[in-house]
């Protein structure tokens, strides 16, 4: 059996003194998307700063293929491979879109242009906008910059918070595809969703948290047949 | 009033404004610069200007001594730069950097101590009385001034600023260079946008600080050495009178932003000079006395008017 790429083992962290995660586990195999849902202040995206060294650990731990890596400064996590893309403020707004990726690289050693070149492939809609500034794109747009920006490295696994927050459902339903994409060029993917239904049903497995722990777990679609979690989280369900 | 206005106006307001206004737009590069990507208003930054020119003084009083020769301030201030920049990471490391997680305040009250603990070696060693920067009475250039010949139109730049207006356009032209085509520069412009992001997405923020006060120590050396040039004498409290006007103007042009630091210390520089003209009557505007309060005046308008400045900068 092969060690999962990112995992993170009974975790009690939060920020000082205040503990928000009491005992969370959650892993992401390789070739996988991950869903953690949950309702508001479950501590979903608090999940991910643990995976990046913005936390108060004080249990459990985190580990990238295998290695330990708890605590580990954000900067140096980014070299480890893990790409992360923040919920808000997530792209450069006033560098243009090419400067943001190129930023993206700063810890890729060579192969810059041809990296360049594969993610305006990948976000093809971006290749015509890449003398403007991030700032003045659309949300949605926005959101593609920070995720090609994030895979400028070759990232190992790229965490998503939240990043369907606050758009149009035509632009969900890209971003969605968009991952679904990225996952077929081999990188595995951890995100943390609002929008529980379309999340699982783009993932392989899901999480719902409450209150700072696992409460179920199992395949998107097993929980998306979960009748309390529908009746929770997706609306309606009888 | 009308008869007088032309050369006599461009000559004795202008062209004096627009000098002061380049002195004051790279000294406020830099605190733009340092307000931006470091996060905290540095009060010494005045006095790193004034130890630039002390020390590229001394430079040519040592050259002087050995050689016979008489270096130009253009020349000597470079080893005087490479000095003040190392002075400039040597206080960035052991200073500014241990309060660097701690509130905003406490840097800037340590830029504070800093600014004291400057001017108060640079008395301490080269004494506390003005000293002679250059000697002798700047004539115009004749070049310039054979241009015409009409007494009426006769244009009176002394090459001392000629030296500073191509100085200060090559320092411009290198900056944006610098920011728009390299990759530091860039990383100083993501950096200076959102330093949490710039940490998650890897950026090494440490070596942007440092390329932070390499530009802006180059830049505050060019304002003390053409300030020395211009008034051509050295005293302890020049860079401090610097403070005030070179903050609003990094105020006027927007925190944060280069572009509207060199804007704003042209407009500064010109509101200062051009309020002594006489534009009504025969007596200033303005006594020259107050030229310090038109930059004030500035800076306290757009404070309350556009806090953000022209440029968009960030605001308070």
């Amino acid at each position: 059996m092969t060690d999962p790429i990112l995992s993170l083992n009974n975790l009690k962290a939060g920020y000082g003194q205040t503990e928000i995660l009491h005992d969370l586990s959650i892993y992401v195999d390789p070739n996988e998307i991950v869903a953690i849902i949950g309702p508001n202040g479950a501590g979903k995206s608090t999940a991910m700063k643990a995976v990046l060294g913005l936390l108060n650990i004080r249990e459990g731990n985190v580990t990238l293929n295998g290695d330990d890596i708890t605590d580990t400064p954000a900067a140096q996590v980014v070299r480890l491979g893990i790409s992360y893309v923040p919920q808000t403020q997530n792209v450069f707004v006033n560098l243009s879109v090419q400067e943001n990726l190129e930023m993206g690289a700063w810890t890729r050693p060579e192969g810059i242009p041809e990296r360049l070149a594969e993610m305006y492939e990948l976000f093809p809609d971006l290749a015509e906008k890449r003398n403007q500034a991030a700032g003045s794109l659309s949300g949605g747009q926005r959101q593609m910059v920070a995720m090609a920006k994030a895979l400028m490295v070759d990232a190992k696994i790229l965490l998503l918070d939240e990043p369907t927050a606050g758009l149009s459902p035509k632009y969900r339903g890209e971003i969605f595809a968009t991952i679904q994409k990225i996952k077929s060029t081999g990188v595995p993917i951890l995100i943390v969703e609002q929008n529980a239904k379309q999340a699982l049903g783009v993932a392989d497995r899901g999480y719902v948290l409450v209150d700072g722990a696992n409460r179920h777990t199992g395949t998107g679609a097993e929980l998306l047949a979960d009748r309390e979690i529908a009746r929770m989280f997706l609306g309606g369900g009888h | 009033m009308w008869d007088a206005f032309g050369f006599e106006f461009v000559n004795f307001y202008l062209i004096p404004g627009l000098v002061l206004g380049c002195i004051y737009a790279l000294g406020a590069i830099g605190i733009t610069l340092t307000f931006g990507i470091l996060r905290f208003a540095n009060f010494a930054h005045g006095e790193m200007m004034m130890m630039g020119g002390y020390l590229t003084w001394t430079i040519m009083a040592i050259v002087t001594a050995l050689f016979g020769l008489t270096l130009h301030p253009l020349v000597a201030m470079v080893p005087a730069t490479a000095v003040v920049i190392f002075l400039f990471l040597l206080t960035d490391k052991y200073f500014y950097k241990p309060f660097r997680k701690e509130d905003t305040i406490k840097v800037v009250m340590a830029s504070f101590g800093m600014m004291l603990i400057i001017r108060s070696a640079v008395q301490a060693i080269w004494g506390p009385n003005q000293l002679k920067f250059v000697s002798g009475i700047a004539k115009p250039n004749e070049i310039l001034r054979d241009v015409s010949g009409s007494i009426d139109l006769m244009l009176l730049v002394p090459n001392k600023h000629i030296w500073i207006f191509l100085g200060t356009i090559v320092i411009v032209i290198a900056l944006s260079y610098l920011l728009n085509k390299t990759r530091i520069g860039k990383a100083m412009r993501a950096v200076s946008d959102s330093p949490d992001l710039a940490h998650v997405t890897g950026i090494d923020v440490d070596q942007v600080i440092r390329a932070t006060w390499i530009v802006g120590g180059i830049c505050a050396m060019a304002a003390g050495v053409f300030l020395a040039m211009d008034i051509q004498l050295l005293e302890t409290t020049m860079g401090f009178r610097m403070l005030l006007p070179m903050f609003a103007a990094a105020i006027l042009g927007g925190i944060g932003k280069p572009y509207g630091a060199v804007f704003g210390g042209l407009v500064i520089g010109l509101a200062e000079e051009l309020s002594a003209y006489p534009w009504i009557g025969d007596t200033p505007l303005l006594s020259p006395g107050y030229k310090t309060g038109v930059a004030f005046a500035i800076m306290v308008i757009m404070l309350i008017v556009r806090p953000q400045g022209l440029f968009k900068g960030r605001s308070f």
